[in-house]
């Protein structure tokens, strides 16, 4: 693959997240104000000082947005990690052993997927404690199940192949099989996949904030500001569409990098089952 | 040769999801092999006769099966999963700083006292007649709450679904018209992008374009019992609106991957070979094949759609059974919980059984067995 | 029948046909695929296109209808039917054309069906959207058809779907659906490749019979020359897109003036003398039965037994059951009754049971190169796997043992570090041999490892193997359909049919009489390189029928 093959909109994609990622890294450095620092009255326009104006305590809006960008996509990242490993490990074990334990794993898997994920993570949070772990936990096994689905078909897909039967029958381990057969040959569809699990982290960590599930406040998050300023709609103060706003910039951003990962790999094909 | 065609697999266009719920296309893809859970006291050699002679019919009550087998685990799952994460409801209830008398006597009121299993049948022969017992945060019957509120869900998702589902597919039908061209790239940037809007941030641009600043919608959208028909109907335009834009994108990219897929297969190039005019191998070849996976595509949606409708309830204040079951949430009210748990996931179970038997019906092997 | 003034119905002039591939990560790029070919067709008369894949001979066929497949479009030269320039009609006069004076028949019937209708009412459509005939009148057509491509119950045959006929009928469907309206020409595209011999030849039977019947053209795209030779009057042979050489058949099969030509005539002309078998037994299989679950056995109680350094050929048709005997020798699947003895050994049924040894000395070689190879892995990576697993070997060592298989195979250093993408088909097939050797095994298993490769490339591949023979001793158990290879390389034969083994022995016993029923059919029916064979196996079945 060469830098020039690139197209145009995966490079718009990969902009926009290395730009969200300098403003996750270095928030203190760059935001003007401080996270929770009340600077001045409320929902004041933009311009001036506050360069995005205040929010509905008369809090800076772009320093929360930067401090808020370090919030959610870490939470999102964390999540997605952690449903990474576990779908992956599942899947592949599943799909590798094979007989009892595939069944058991994939009928159990279409049950927690028979509910779905939002009502799943309603139900689940009205009983647990509000803590960030226990969150990203959350996110995290509710969406390892979608993990599961893609894995498992993927490495089905390139378990059946004669080369994985080549190296059975020359005696390699299960350890063999999984990490130099299989896992080479589906590095990049499951790269697209991850990329698709980190923006719709992104997009459920915010619905949840923004319906009070997710991060409390009052620490900056994006889902959650669209939620403090939502009241300034009916007065036309757009406060809580620039959080909405930044949300949907990186999901789109994601996006456009996944796609173009997606065209490159069409030639493997992943169960796409999970549309 | 075949091999030097340009590489543009069907398979592509249902790439990006993330813009809503992930969808479980089928429990059991095709039902070719009998599902454990729905087959348990049919075996033998009288169920598999039966399905020698009417696969179809077999395949259909496997499936249905599945589906009741499926919905009793998730009730068990609701129910049980709550009880069995910590957190005691009584002391949530009362506060921190209530007496372990009145803790008692609560968890008394509320039932709490009794064994898990008396309580899980009771709950369980409840639900099946209707019956979700009483509200811990206003003591109403949640039964008559949720009947209220449920229709107007349905009916937000009803408006919704008859808007989206025929634009979706004309648009889908365009992008394959156009394939590769201006009019299939534009849409497929688009709807790439739609998929990555939030409901709350598509509700709240329109909110503030539509009804704050040309003032041509009402917002907040409250709809009561009194109000006409025509009313509602104006009550509840942005909502739909939002519903529309959220799931058409994806239901669109569906479609075009489904008929793209029918299109690229080899007896629509007999078809053309066979001098055909391009309408009739349209509506008669590729159309009959394609009809299946589309419909299968628009009944995933339509039980995506079911679950949407909370979020936007929430940004538009409508009540439905989506606001219901949030409200509670936070007050951990839940007897509310579980009875819209329960009542969404079985939404959401049918539409997607009906997606599955629909496939199942659309598949000539299946209609005219050997 | 009075001689018209002019007989030529296609003309095809200095044809060259181009392609746009999107290789992933570099800019497009043509290809041309056909280039400055040239040729006549008669009324009623049959042109056989043959060549190996790649050759562009599918893409000229397809051309008579002015259709590119997959991108590639025709962009030079003129192709005249009747006389007229069918590339200059634009969208709709080819309408006019397709599917009325030119009709096509595919390669996978199966595929090209549509499920979703009657297999009549596909037969007829042509005909009728056309305005060829009536609907009466196309009906009592296909019928005629259906009764002179000896489809079953004819009366009835058009009211099934696709998917409730087999694979043979619905190639002699196709044949129909292309014969319904009357046109001038009929495209053949490898009609029966797809189908085993023993089907191949009905249906191959059935066309020719059609096509002289109702007096139409055709143009018959095979890659196999034995084929060809029995249906047409005139052949081209293609290679690479381009005319390697064009004549009549007669000239092209006895007289061939080019290399090329004459090595796809002679090719799998040799024979090999059988060894005797006097050498200690390897391998003995004893009343082996198995199958997939559901009580449905695939193998039936086999016993065979191969010496060592020998080859034993295993014979027979799809669903013969001959691959899962290869299965259930490697361990893949452990056999529900019966042994498998290796040196006097027993050895354990399942994979798993297997010591590293007991699988060192059994290697696997497959049809497949391209998915019996990692693509991840470099040459050196494939072979050196077995080295260092079953040996330990690493560093210089290693490489120096891989260079020597490299050079065994006939290829060398250089590949050592290519990756299987990089590699053609032939030499894909011999690092596949290479990683096989690379355990010093006792007995490879083959199952059909040249039956996917050009005619040429296969010859390369089986004198390979019987070198590698003579140089280490090794033995094979050779799975294949094809009794050309049979002859060429085979010691012992064993023939399976649905499972059963129907005839083993030395292969001078089981090639000649007197046969058993099967093992009669399916040696009559491997096509020979030889005018009017088709013919003579005709006369010999309806004879053998009429004595009945």
């Amino acid at each position: 693959m060469r830098v020039s093959t690139i197209p145009i909109s995966a490079w718009v994609g990969i902009a926009g997240i290395v730009l969200a990622l300098f403003c996750a890294i270095f928030a203190p450095w760059i935001a003007p104000f401080g996270e929770r620092e009340v600077v001045g009255d409320i929902w004041l326009p933009m311009g001036g000082d506050f360069l995005l104006g205040t929010d509905n305590l008369g809090r800076d809006l772009l320093s929360r947005l930067i401090y808020g960008a370090r919030t959610t996509i870490s939470v999102a990242l964390a999540a997605t990690f952690l449903s990474f490993s576990l779908g992956m490990l599942l899947s592949f074990t599943a799909a590798v052993t094979g007989g009892f334990i595939d069944q058991m794993f994939s009928r159990f898997n279409d049950l927690m997927m028979a509910i779905p994920t939002l009502i799943f993570a309603l139900v689940v949070l009205a009983v647990l404690p509000q803590q960030l772990w226990i969150l990203i936990l959350v996110m995290a096994v509710l969406d390892s199940t979608r993990v599961f689905r893609i894995g498992r078909a993927v490495a089905l897909d390139v378990a059946v192949m004669e080369f994985v039967e080549a190296a059975r029958l020359r005696g390699e381990g299960t350890g063999w099989i999984i990490f130099r057969e299989i896992l080479p040959n589906t590095l990049s569809p499951l790269l697209a996949e991850f990329g698709l699990r980190f923006a719709f982290s992104i997009l459920f960590l915010s619905t949840l904030s923004f319906l009070g599930l997710g991060i409390q406040p009052p620490a900056a998050d994006w889902g959650g500001m669209v939620k403090d300023n939502k009241d300034g709609i009916i007065f036309g103060i757009s406060a809580a569409l620039i959080p909405g706003g930044a949300i949907a910039t990186l999901a789109i951003c994601v996006n456009l990098v996944v796609d173009w990962l997606m065209k490159r790999t069409s030639s493997l094909k992943g169960g796409r089952g999970d549309a | 040769m075949a091999a030097l065609g340009p590489d543009t697999g069907p398979a592509q266009a249902t790439a990006a999801t993330a813009g809503g719920e992930s969808l479980p296309q089928s429990v059991a893809v095709s039902g070719t092999e009998p599902p454990a859970m729905a087959t348990g006291p049919v075996t033998g050699s009288v169920w598999r006769r039966f399905s020698l002679r009417r696969p179809l019919a077999a395949l259909i009550l496997q499936r249905l099966g599945l589906s009741v087998g499926l919905l009793f685990a998730v009730s068990l799952m609701i129910f049980g999963g709550v009880e069995a994460l910590p957190g005691d409801f009584a002391t949530t209830y009362l506060g921190q700083s209530a007496t372990p008398q009145a803790v008692e006597n609560i968890r008394k009121d509320l039932g709490l006292d009794r064994p898990m299993t008396e309580r899980y049948v009771s709950w369980l022969g409840g639900a099946v007649q209707g019956d979700f017992g009483t509200s811990w945060a206003s003591r109403n019957s949640v039964s008559e709450q949720i009947g209220k509120r449920l229709g107007n869900s349905l009916f937000l998702a009803f408006f919704a679904a008859i808007i989206s589902v025929p634009l979706a597919v004309a648009l889908g039908m365009l992008a394959v018209q156009y394939r590769n061209r201006l009019p299939d790239k534009i849409i497929n940037v688009v709807s790439l992008a739609a998929i990555s809007l939030p409901e709350f941030f598509v509700g709240y641009l329109l909110i503030l374009f539509f009804a704050v600043q040309l003032g041509v919608a009402t917002f907040p959208s409250t709809v009561y019992d009194s109000m006409g028909f025509g009313e509602r109907l104006s009550a509840i335009a942005l909502p739909v609106a939002t519903l529309v834009l959220v799931v058409l994108a994806h239901m669109m990219r569906m479609t075009r991957a489904a008929i793209l897929n029918v299109m690229a297969s080899a007896y629509v190039e007999t078809a053309e070979l066979k001098g055909l005019s391009a309408f009739r191998i349209i509506a008669r070849h590729a159309a009959p094949n394609a009809v299946a996976p589309v419909i299968n595509v628009i009944a995933l949606n339509l039980a995506y759609l079911v679950v949407g409708v909370v979020v936007v309830e929430v940004v538009f204040v409508y009540p439905g059974m989506g606001q219901y079951m949030v409200d509670a949430v936070t007050v951990r009210d839940m007897p509310v919980v579980q009875a819209c748990g329960l009542i969404f996931a079985a939404f959401y179970i049918f539409l997607n059984m009906a997606a599955d038997l629909l496939a199942i019906i659309a598949n000539p092997r299946l209609r005219h067995p050997r | 029948m009075p001689e018209p003034e002019s007989t030529t119905l296609l003309s095809v002039r200095n044809l060259k046909i181009e392609a746009t591939s999107y290789p992933p990560g570099e800019p497009p790029k043509t290809v041309t695929l056909v280039e400055n070919v040239s040729f006549d067709l008669e009324k009623g008369k049959v042109l056989g296109l043959i060549g190996e894949s790649g050759a562009g001979k599918s893409t000229i066929g397809l051309s008579a209808l002015a259709y590119g497949r997959g991108g590639a479009s025709i962009t030079g030269g003129q192709v005249l039917l009747d006389g007229v320039d069918i590339l200059t009609l634009g969208r709709n006069g080819i309408r006019t054309i397709r599917g009325c004076k030119v009709c096509y028949v595919a390669q996978s019937a199966a595929a090209a069906f549509n499920p979703a209708h009657r297999l009549g009412e596909q037969v007829i459509e042509a005909s009728l959207r056309h305005g060829i005939m009536t609907r009466e009148e196309a009906t009592k057509r296909a019928l005629y058809l259906f009764t002179v491509l000896g489809l079953p119950s004819p009366e009835t045959f058009g009211e099934r779907y696709p998917h409730q006929v087999s694979g043979g009928q619905l190639q002699r469907a196709m044949t129909a659906m292309a014969l319904c309206p009357n046109p001038e020409l009929i495209v053949f595209d490898e009609p029966t490749t797809a189908l085993d011999v023993t089907t191949q030849i009905d249906v191959l039977a059935a066309i020719k019979h059609a096509i002289e019947e109702t007096n139409t053209a055709a143009l018959y795209i095979t890659h196999d020359l034995a084929v060809v030779a029995q249906i047409s009057d005139d052949i081209m042979v293609l290679r690479h897109g381009k005319t390697v050489e064009y004549g009549t058949t007669q000239q092209i099969i006895e007289a061939p003036n080019e290399d090329y030509t004459r090595a796809l005539v002679n090719v799998r002309q040799t024979k090999r003398q059988e060894a005797v078998d006097q050498s200690d037994t390897l391998l003995k299989v004893d009343n082996v039965s198995a199958g997939y679950g559901n009580g449905f056995k695939v193998l039936d109680n086999v016993s065979l037994h191969l010496p060592k350094g020998q080859t034993l050929a295993i014979v027979g048709e799809s669903g013969s059951g001959k691959s899962t005997l290869a299965r259930v020798i490697t361990g893949l699947l452990p056999p529900s009754e019966g042994t498998i003895r290796f040196e006097g050994k027993e050895l354990p049924k399942a994979l798993k049971a297997r010591t590293k040894d007991e699988l060192r000395r059994v290697q696997m070689i497959y049809q497949m190169a391209d998915t019996a190879m990692n693509p991840r892995q470099t040459v050196r990576d494939i072979i050196g796997r077995p080295l260092s697993f079953y040996f330990g070997l690493r560093g210089a060592q290693k490489t120096e043992r891989i260079k020597e298989l490299l050079d065994q195979i006939e290829m060398g250093a250089p590949f050592l570090d290519r990756y299987p993408a990089e590699l053609s088909g032939g030499q894909k097939q011999r690092v596949a041999i290479a990683r096989a050797l690379a355990a010093k095994p006792e007995l490879i298993l083959c199952d059909e490892p040249t039956s996917a490769l050009d005619p040429l490339v296969a010859e390369g591949i089986l004198n390979l193997l019987l070198k590698l023979q003579e140089e280490t001793a090794v033995s094979y158990v050779f799975i294949t359909h094809d009794i050309a290879i049979v002859r060429a390389i085979a010691d012992s034969v064993a023939v399976m049919h649905r499972g059963r083994l129907v005839r083993f022995g030395p292969k001078s016993n089981v090639l000649s009489p007197p046969f058993d029923d099967y093992t009669d059919l399916l040696l009559k029916s491997v096509p020979e390189m030889k005018i009017g064979w088709l013919e003579s196996v005709l006369t010999t079945r309806r004879m053998a029928s009429a004595g009945n």
